[in-house]
């Protein structure tokens, strides 16, 4: 298990009590996902699909790779690792 | 280059003689009929301008041409300046395409997740690209710019696409005044319902306005995205802290339809398979227009396609 910053993006702080980073743990990418997603169910709704993958049009990097380019929500994850959720376009949301 | 001539978006002073016959590629787009749209009910008919014939690609050519020819004729853009402004692509591909025309050196300030393709268009013209944390959103980027603005206004002339006026009035002269010759020689009559989005709240306002002047009785839609992921250029509107355009003209909305980016890229794929190839927006514009075709009220509904489908390519959404 690692400790690993999961950073918000502006749009979903809303759904994650307002903060901008959560820290979480895990071994991979789905297992901290899924852990902020027990504290914040709405938020991981917008994230990933029942199926646990990415919704379309989301990306989730680890430091700065996409997951999709390394094994996906399978990814190992090392202590201090900062994973961030981003949008795969650059809307107009605030 | 070819000469130029008068648009209607404006050509500006010649002072780079041979070089603003780029403008006059600007405007007058086609106009198609979804006619293969099997959800359209009899009697109505759904029309969209296809803005991608632009040169640069999408309708952001039109408000980005009219509001640079208009700041040079003032004097407002000159020489000793960089022409900056926010951008989340399309404007600032035309931008950096006209900057480049012109001779005006320009400053862009784009979310680092802005899709590959706009990014190596904008640099490809020589613009100066400025990217903002894309964990931050859009309007982070928009207050980067108007900080930038503030704080060296000798160095930067800011353009600003949500508050300056030339933008809403390039589509009432220019897309607006297009769609009700276009549809009127097709169809006989204007418009009865007009569906778009806010980015700027140019394209809703200019031709809203126009339209609404030749039918008293349009119907008016506001396509909404969802706040994550959002589309590429469309902003929801809907929380407290979001940016409101100034040129925005909100009374003109009749109706908001929520559209998600699953159902506006479904949409893309569906008339990629009609031959036409267009980019996210577009695709939530004809998922609400065919809600408002469905609906049987209004005869003829027009909608705009604001840019095509290649440079969406790096994103993942043709597979």
């Amino acid at each position: 298990m690692s400790s690993v910053i999961v950073r918000i993006p502006t749009p979903l702080r809303s759904f994650a009590g307002g903060q901008s980073e959560i820290t979480a743990e895990g071994a991979d990418v789905g297992a901290v996902l899924g852990a902020i997603g027990a504290d914040h169910p709405e938020l991981l709704a917008r994230i990933m699909k029942d199926d646990g993958q990415p919704r379309e049009f989301v990306n989730i990097y680890l430091g700065s790779d996409n997951v999709r380019t390394l094994n996906g929500m399978d990814t190992p994850v090392s202590e201090g690792d900062v994973l961030s959720v981003l949008p795969a376009v650059a809307g107009g949301a605030a | 280059m070819p000469a130029s001539r008068p648009g209607k978006e404006g050509v500006p002073p010649s002072t780079k003689a041979g070089r603003t016959g780029i403008f006059a590629g600007i405007g007058d787009t086609p106009l198609v009929e979804l006619d293969f749209l099997e959800e359209i009910p009899d009697g109505v008919r759904l029309f969209a301008k296809l803005e991608s014939t632009n040169p640069g690609g999408s309708i952001k050519d039109r408000p980005v041409a009219r509001m640079l020819s208009a700041a040079l004729r003032d004097g407002r853009l000159d020489g000793d300046r960089r022409l900056l402004d926010s951008s989340s692509g399309n404007a600032g591909i035309a931008y950096a395409m006209l900057g480049a025309a012109l001779d005006i050196p320009v400053t862009l300030v784009v979310p680092g997740n802005a899709s590959l393709e706009r990014l190596q268009r904008i640099r490809a013209h020589g613009a100066e690209l400025i990217l903002t944390d894309p964990i931050e959103g859009y309007d982070h980027a928009l207050r980067e710019t108007q900080r930038l603005a503030a704080e060296k206004p000798e160095r930067y002339w800011h353009c600003d696409q949500y508050s300056n006026e030339e933008n809403w009035r390039a589509h009432y002269d220019g897309t607006g005044a297009e769609l009700l010759a276009q549809v009127g020689e097709a169809a006989g009559s204007a418009p009865d319902a007009f569906v778009a989005g806010v980015g700027t709240g140019g394209t809703i306002t200019g031709a809203g306005h126009r339209l609404r002047e030749a039918n008293p009785e349009l119907h008016i839609t506001c396509v909404i995205p969802d706040v994550f992921p959002g589309i590429e250029g469309l902003k929801p509107l809907g929380a407290p802290d979001d940016i409101v355009p100034a040129i925005l003209h909100e009374e003109l909305i009749d109706e908001r339809i929520d559209v998600r980016m699953e159902q506006a890229t479904a949409m893309c794929r569906r008339l990629s398979q009609a031959g036409l190839f267009v980019g996210p927006s577009s695709g939530a514009y004809v998922h609400a227009a065919l809600q408002v075709a469905a609906t049987g009220r209004y005869p003829i509904v027009a909608t705009i396609l604001s840019d095509g489908g290649e440079r969406y390519a790096s994103t993942g959404m043709w597979g």
